[in-house]
């Protein structure tokens, strides 16, 4: 039986990570190889580095960092943030990323879901999906650019149209829960679940460990993602990880 | 040392990471003459299974592979590496692959006995469930967990070729082995200290000389 995966997401800019960290003492809390190791040696079961690189530039020290934590690291992890073609894709898994997230790019060219997914494998395509529930359609509506933009797509549509064209798993952010830590956003991690076949992460809102426990045991979540709360120490990886054991919930 | 066998497909780099990891002495490359002077062979692989056997025709290592493994060289298959080792495949109609082990690669069904669905790939970390405890690979081994990413799954002819497994749905093989041919379906450079071990194992069986035919 598969084990429920816990995934901390750290924020990548120009080769640092930024939103503060603030656990342990480590030399240096911008340094991505040496915050994944903190959250390996935790217990994490994966990682997700978000690129907020404007520059050019700051997309090349990417692959830099891909490469360092790849040659670190003996868990997977998966890079996003900014991938628009099937070379930005090539670069990424070439350097050691194990799966490549792609999310305003996947609704302005579905395309790229197929081409990647068909060049790559479906099992290194992650479509990132970010969504606020919208009383005008009384159901959840797509967002892209961080959340400032909508877009005519409602979730399960969406959700089932990047599977149809090849995403092997969805990362689901919940725009209404995100940095509320009032725990996730069940409803929509069950419609969703309830359309996809493929592995679904969901995103926003983990507040404290219960609400993981909350999360796979009602909305049967493939697994779960956070930052702050593991950033700032409010919990980490090992306590999450004995909380959701107490509860019957299967990890590693 | 340990050969990297580069034909094109996969993940190239986090196998290699890792022996740097081990401090295994390595080559990573498509030329036979460097890889016959090596002790070992690792057949990384991801993609699809038809691809990888024509790239395998194409760059002459099908031929390479085949024969360096009858003269009892140890190989190692990763994920699809392991997938190859078999007769066949359905991925993409019915391919062919090396024969060195008994037995065909299948798509998980996606839905169970009882008409559930289940999901595919089979994604994350699952338990793995030894076989035969005494395996040179499964030494140091303790209950552990590995990471899986695949869609198809090995059903082997032969029991005693099932070193260890784990369970999604049916019985996947996870670790797979006869005299010097090996293959692990998860990947073991990413599944932490109990895959590190199993991949120093497989290091250590190759400077050992390898094993008795």
């Amino acid at each position: 039986m598969l084990t429920k995966r816990i995934i901390p997401c750290l924020d990548v800019k120009d080769g640092r990570v930024v939103k503060g960290i603030q656990f342990v003492q480590i030399r240096d809390a911008g340094d991505p190889v040496e915050l994944a190791t903190v959250y390996d040696k935790q217990g994490a079961d994966e990682l997700v580095f978000l690129d907020i690189s404007a520059s050019h530039e700051g997309r090349k020290t990417m692959i830099e960092v891909v490469r360092e934590v790849a040659g670190t690291l003996a868990i997977p992890f998966t890079v996003g943030g900014g991938i628009g073609s099937l070379e930005d894709m090539r670069a990424i898994l070439r350097a050691g990323a194990d799966k490549v997230s792609l999310n305003s790019a996947a609704v302005r060219n579905p395309e790229l879901i197929t081409e990647g997914s068909d060049f790559f494998g479906a099992q290194c395509i992650v479509v990132a999906i970010d969504a606020r529930f919208d009383d005008s359609i009384g159901s959840w509506r797509v967002y892209t650019h961080g959340g400032r933009n909508a877009t005519e797509w409602e979730v399960r549509d969406w959700a089932k149209h990047v599977v149809e064209r090849g995403a092997g798993e969805i990362l689901l952010t919940s725009m209404d829960q995100d940095g509320e830590k009032t725990g996730f956003d069940l409803d929509l991690l069950k419609a969703v679940q309830q359309v996809v076949d493929v592995p679904v992460i969901a995103s926003g809102g983990a507040g404290n460990a219960q609400h993981f426990v909350d999360v796979f045991k009602e909305a049967d979540a493939d697994a779960a993602l956070a930052a702050s709360i593991f950033h700032y120490k409010e919990t980490s990886v090992q306590s999450v990880k004995g909380e959701l054991k107490e509860n019957g919930v299967h990890v590693r | 040392m340990i050969g990297i066998i580069d034909y094109g497909m996969g993940n190239l780099f986090s196998v290699s990471k890792a022996l740097e990891r081990l401090d295994v002495p390595y080559v990573l490359t498509s030329d036979p003459e460097q890889l016959a002077q090596c002790e070992g062979l690792i057949l990384p692989g991801v993609g699809a299974f038809p691809d990888a056997m024509k790239s395998l025709a194409e760059t002459g290592m099908k031929d390479f592979v085949l024969s360096k493994a009858a003269e009892g060289m140890p190989l190692l298959g990763i994920c699809l590496g392991m997938q190859l080792l078999f007769d066949e495949s359905d991925e993409g109609g019915m391919t062919e692959g090396l024969g060195l082990l008994p037995g065909s690669v299948v798509r998980f069904k996606g839905i169970d006995s009882e008409g559930n669905r289940f999901k595919v790939p089979h994604m994350g970390w699952n338990h793995l469930d030894p076989q035969q405890p005494s395996s040179p690979l499964l030494q140091n081994v303790e209950d552990g967990y590995v990471y899986f990413v695949h869609s198809y799954y090995v059903q082997a002819k032969q029991r005693e070729d099932i070193i260890a497994s784990a369970q999604y749905e049916t019985e996947v093989p996870a670790v797979v082995g006869r005299a010097n041919v090996f293959g692990a379906q998860f990947h073991p450079e990413k599944s932490g200290d109990t895959g590190m071990t199993i991949l120093r194992n497989f290091c250590e069986l190759v400077s050992k000389g390898g094993v008795e035919l």
